[in-house]
């Protein structure tokens, strides 16, 4: 079936079963290969998305859930995703880098909802996300570090 | 680029030391040779690594696969330093997969102790030619000239000339020869021994890095393979009347099993291939194929009944292993107090989070690939080799590899994708579902040790017999060889750090059933958990401190391999350990159900020794606190090394906690990360890490050296907290997590 999109605020059209998983219309059908596969059963966090602000498992969700609803993919932008990126730079986070766009939309989504988050904040809404390279220390570093950018800034 | 001249390329491998071993032959390039190397015009490129830009842009090549070792970001330091180039001006590029890069397999922790002086020299080379080409512009000796953060200044004068204005004169220079090149002293290293950043952190952070499954090429077809849960077993019919109904699937594919010929290549399992015009559609396709195996001769291999076996083998005499001293036999009668222990290790996987995963174009007398490869020259030679195609006609573009950990040095998938692009006449990128994986992989073996040691009343080792039984490595390249091979027993076995009148290491029979691989530390993992249980439990026997006890079992200062180019210096594996030590607070008191723990170990020609502060509360164990220190000879990129070893400290806890691969009936029982956990955020420790500084010594391995230890560690602070042995890994099976 014809479907519309939008993500990050862009439209895009697509023909495509309506069972189709999020994940895989966005990186096989409109080819924004930014957000990972890594399990196909929402247990490691690499295809982590924001629709409607909310974090969500793109894996797991057909592709007709996300229609006439706002999708935020590692490609955009938003202040808290900024800031993050930032510190993500500043602490030299990322190993092989694959599973960081999701630690970073859920890091986003923490951010969104908790401006200043607590160490178990962070074991909450991080340990969705697997790193098999393990750099759960500098994430975590690093969120405390984007917090602080921000608060510098404002 | 231009076309290279074929005929020197094997000239270059050779006269750049990059042949494969590293061996440094020298560095001597005549200006005749430049022919072969690339020259792009309005360039200077001095040597195959390094192309300097008018803008004054300089483009490095990589020539090591990037799986998050930072290998990109350490090789192009070190010609950037050499080179006296300025940071900012820096771009790395990813190299093909081709022998005149010389020797690529990304494996081993071997790319910085190999490659870092090569890369040194070609970064010195270009540096000397932009000085020559600078001095003949101010007509001055060469001397008198000097590089500093991309200009060429003239000592006396001051004057300078940035490195871009440089490059239409430099390109008339002849290539200096080996002799005349200087190298740059420690003290004025300007980026090694630093901490840099990834080059990569924007692409990573931006999700635009390419890795293998990221490539889209036009008119590309994604494929599932359904492979037989026994490894090699085959297809005896199948029904695919359902999977073709599944919307965007276009092909259905019988694929052989590809058998590597003896001693080589892995070959690929073969199956029923599902073709489609998106990845989803081929998954669901595969899941929707009815078909019957024919399982063949692994059909009745049971990992736990396996281990039961292999646990009685331990328990017999095996084959004595040459390095084996004094009398053992005689120890142990003379000793009123032995000790006996069997330690189990379950096979494990890779479990990179990127799958394995390759794009294929096979276009009938060439062959082009982009996948995420630790080892793309031997995927080219597997390919030139199965499809008959000339190496030359074969591209290996290598991707950024998400997670490689040794699964994506087998290059299986690599021919998987060329065999059915080849049939289906269009590019096609195989991917493989995460329980094609957990469940097709080339694992890393179980095994089981025993050991027996001996103490005198004074709480000294007296003897020490350990018996292994390990499925070997080789059993994947030559089927039927049933005992670990000496390289594997190598692996921390033969070379144990501990000085001992009476050793005897017997090997033991063990067959694969399953393709075993190799996977970050190897055998080390299996060497370094039986070894440093099995110290502190001798030195619980004996009721001295295990820290005391290790460092008395290691005994005086010496040299272990006397014949190896990086000498095993006891004494550097003591003042690891006493570091160790110091920053744990060992000895300080402990809170309520706390324990800690130590393990050493020397792997990769690295030494490490980790300290775990572990808390068990109500039977689970948690692990608070985890302190590294490394000694690697010159630490190339310190944060970088940091990076490593706190991810190995992750990979060693989840081996430890949560690994495990079993099969029944002779198919993988595990499927995906609920039933193959790993660590998560919520289980990471406080991880502390030092690097000790030995800037004088040759830089040896980072990526692996820090995981043989975690587990050994982990088991023994549980001792220390709660009294209690455990002897079998993974510690859930155990009820602690």
């Amino acid at each position: 079936m014809k479907i519309s999109l939008s993500i990050n605020k862009k439209p895009y059209t697509l023909e495509v079963q309506e069972e189709m998983p999020l994940l895989w219309a966005i990186r096989d059908m409109i080819g924004l290969t930014g957000t990972k596969f890594g399990c196909g059963v929402s247990q490691c966090g690499a295809c982590s998305i924001l629709i409607n602000g909310k974090l969500s498992k793109s894996c797991s969700i057909p592709v007709s859930y996300a229609v006439g609803k706002e999708i935020f993919t590692i490609e955009g932008t938003s202040e808290n995703l900024e800031f993050l990126r930032q510190a993500w730079n500043e602490g030299n986070v990322p190993q092989c880098g694959y599973c960081q766009s999701g630690q970073l939309i859920a890091a986003t989504s923490l951010l969104d909802s908790i401006k200043n988050p607590t160490d178990q904040d962070i074991d909450k809404a991080l340990s969705n996300n697997i790193c098999r390279c393990g750099t759960y220390s500098r994430i975590r570093k690093a969120i405390h570090k984007a917090v602080a950018l921000k608060n510098r800034t404002l | 680029m231009s076309k290279i001249n074929q005929i020197n390329r094997r000239d270059f491998v050779k006269l750049f030391g990059l042949a494969s071993g590293g061996i440094l032959l020298g560095c001597t390039v005549s200006s005749d040779q430049k022919e072969f190397i690339p020259q792009e015009s309005g360039t200077f490129t001095p040597n195959l690594f390094v192309q300097i830009q008018k803008d004054g842009n300089i483009i490095l090549l990589a020539s090591r696969s990037e799986m998050g070792q930072g290998i990109r970001t350490s090789l192009a330091s070190a010609i950037a330093d050499e080179l006296e180039a300025d940071w900012k001006y820096i771009t790395v590029k990813q190299a093909t997969g081709d022998a005149k890069y010389g020797n690529q397999n990304t494996d081993g922790s071997r790319s910085v102790r190999t490659l870092l002086k090569p890369m040194r020299k070609m970064g010195a080379t270009a540096k000397m030619m932009l000085i020559t080409a600078a001095a003949k512009k101010w007509n001055i000796a060469e001397t008198d000239c000097k590089a500093e953060n991309h200009f060429i200044i003239h000592k006396k004068t001051n004057d300078k000339i940035f490195f871009g204005d440089l490059v239409e004169e430099a390109t008339k220079v002849q290539i200096p020869s080996e002799d005349s090149l200087k190298l740059k002293k420690v003290e004025d290293f300007k980026y090694i021994g630093k901490n840099l950043k990834s080059v990569d952190l924007k692409d990573f952070t931006y999700g635009t890095a390419t890795y293998g499954i990221d490539i889209r090429i036009p008119n590309m077809k994604f494929a599932a393979i359904a492979r037989c849960p026994v490894t090699f077993g085959s297809v005896k019919s199948v029904d695919d009347s359902n999977a073709k109904k599944v919307a965007g699937v276009e092909h259905i594919i019988e694929l052989d099993r590809i058998v590597p010929p003896l001693g080589k290549f892995f070959g690929a399992l073969g199956g029923i291939a599902v073709v489609a015009n998106n990845t989803w559609s081929a998954f669901q396709g595969k899941l929707d194929l009815d078909i019957e195996w024919n399982y063949g001769e692994n059909e009745s291999f049971n990992s736990e009944k396996f281990q039961q076996i292999l646990t009685k083998r331990v328990h017999q005499k095996g084959k004595l292993v040459p390095g084996s001293v004094g009398n053992v036999s005689a120890a142990f009668k003379d000793s009123k107090n032995t000790i006996e222990a069997t330690y189990t290790v379950p096979f494990l996987v890779h479990a990179p989070m990127e799958v394995p995963n390759a794009t294929a174009w096979f276009k009938e007398d060439e062959i082009e690939v982009w996948a995420p490869v630790q080892d793309p020259q031997t995927a080219r030679a597997e390919l030139a080799h199965f499809f008959e195609i000339p190496l030359d006609n074969i591209s290996i573009n290598v991707t950024f590899l998400g997670g490689g950990f040794g699964r994506k040095s087998k290059s299986d998938f690599v021919v998987e994708a060329v065999a059915i692009s080849k049939k289906i006449k269009a590019p096609v990128q195989v991917v493989w579902t995460r329980e094609d994986d957990i469940q097709h992989s080339f694992y890393h073996a179980t095994s089981v040790q025993y050991l027996k040691g001996s103490l005198s009343t004074n709480g000294k080792v007296t003897g020490w017999l350990q018996r292994v039984a390990v499925p070997s490595i080789i059993s994947s390249f030559k089927p039927l060889s049933d005992y670990a091979s000496g390289f594997e027993l190598g692996q921390g076995f033969t070379n144990n750090p501990y000085a001992l009148d009476n050793f005897r290491l017997e090997n033991t029979k063990a067959e694969s059933h399953l393709r075993i691989g190799w996977m970050r530390s190897v055998v080390h993992i299996h060497s370094g958990f039986g070894n440093n249980s099995f110290v502190d439990e001798l030195a619980n026997a004996a009721n001295i401190n295990p820290l005391q006890f290790h460092l008395d079992l290691i005994g005086k200062d010496r040299i272990i391999q006397g014949k190896s180019k990086y000498p095993y210096n006891t004494k550097r594996m003591k003042e690891v350990l006493k570091n160790t030590a110091q920053k744990a607070n060992w000895g300080r008191k402990l809170p309520e159900s706390h324990g800690i723990g130590i393990a050493l170990h020397y792997s990769f020609y690295s030494y490490v020794a980790t300290a775990v502060e572990v808390s068990v509360k109500n039977g689970r164990v948690k692990i608070e606190n985890i302190w590294t220190t490394i000694d690697c000879g010159l630490s190339l990129n310190k944060d970088n090394i940091k990076n490593q070893l706190e991810g190995a400290a992750i990979f060693g806890m989840s081996l430890a906690l949560y690994g495990k691969i079993s099969t029944k009936n002779g198919a993988v029982e595990q499927h995906n990360f609920y039933d193959y956990p790993m660590t998560r955020m919520k289980d990471t420790p406080n991880i502390h890490i030092d690097i000790l500084d030995k800037m004088d010594e040759p830089p040896t391995g980072v990526g692996e050296p820090g995981v043989p230890v975690i587990a050994p560690a982990i088991c023994n602070a549980i001792f220390n907290a709660t009294g209690k042995r455990y002897r079998t890994l993974p510690l859930i099976d155990e009820g602690l997590v």
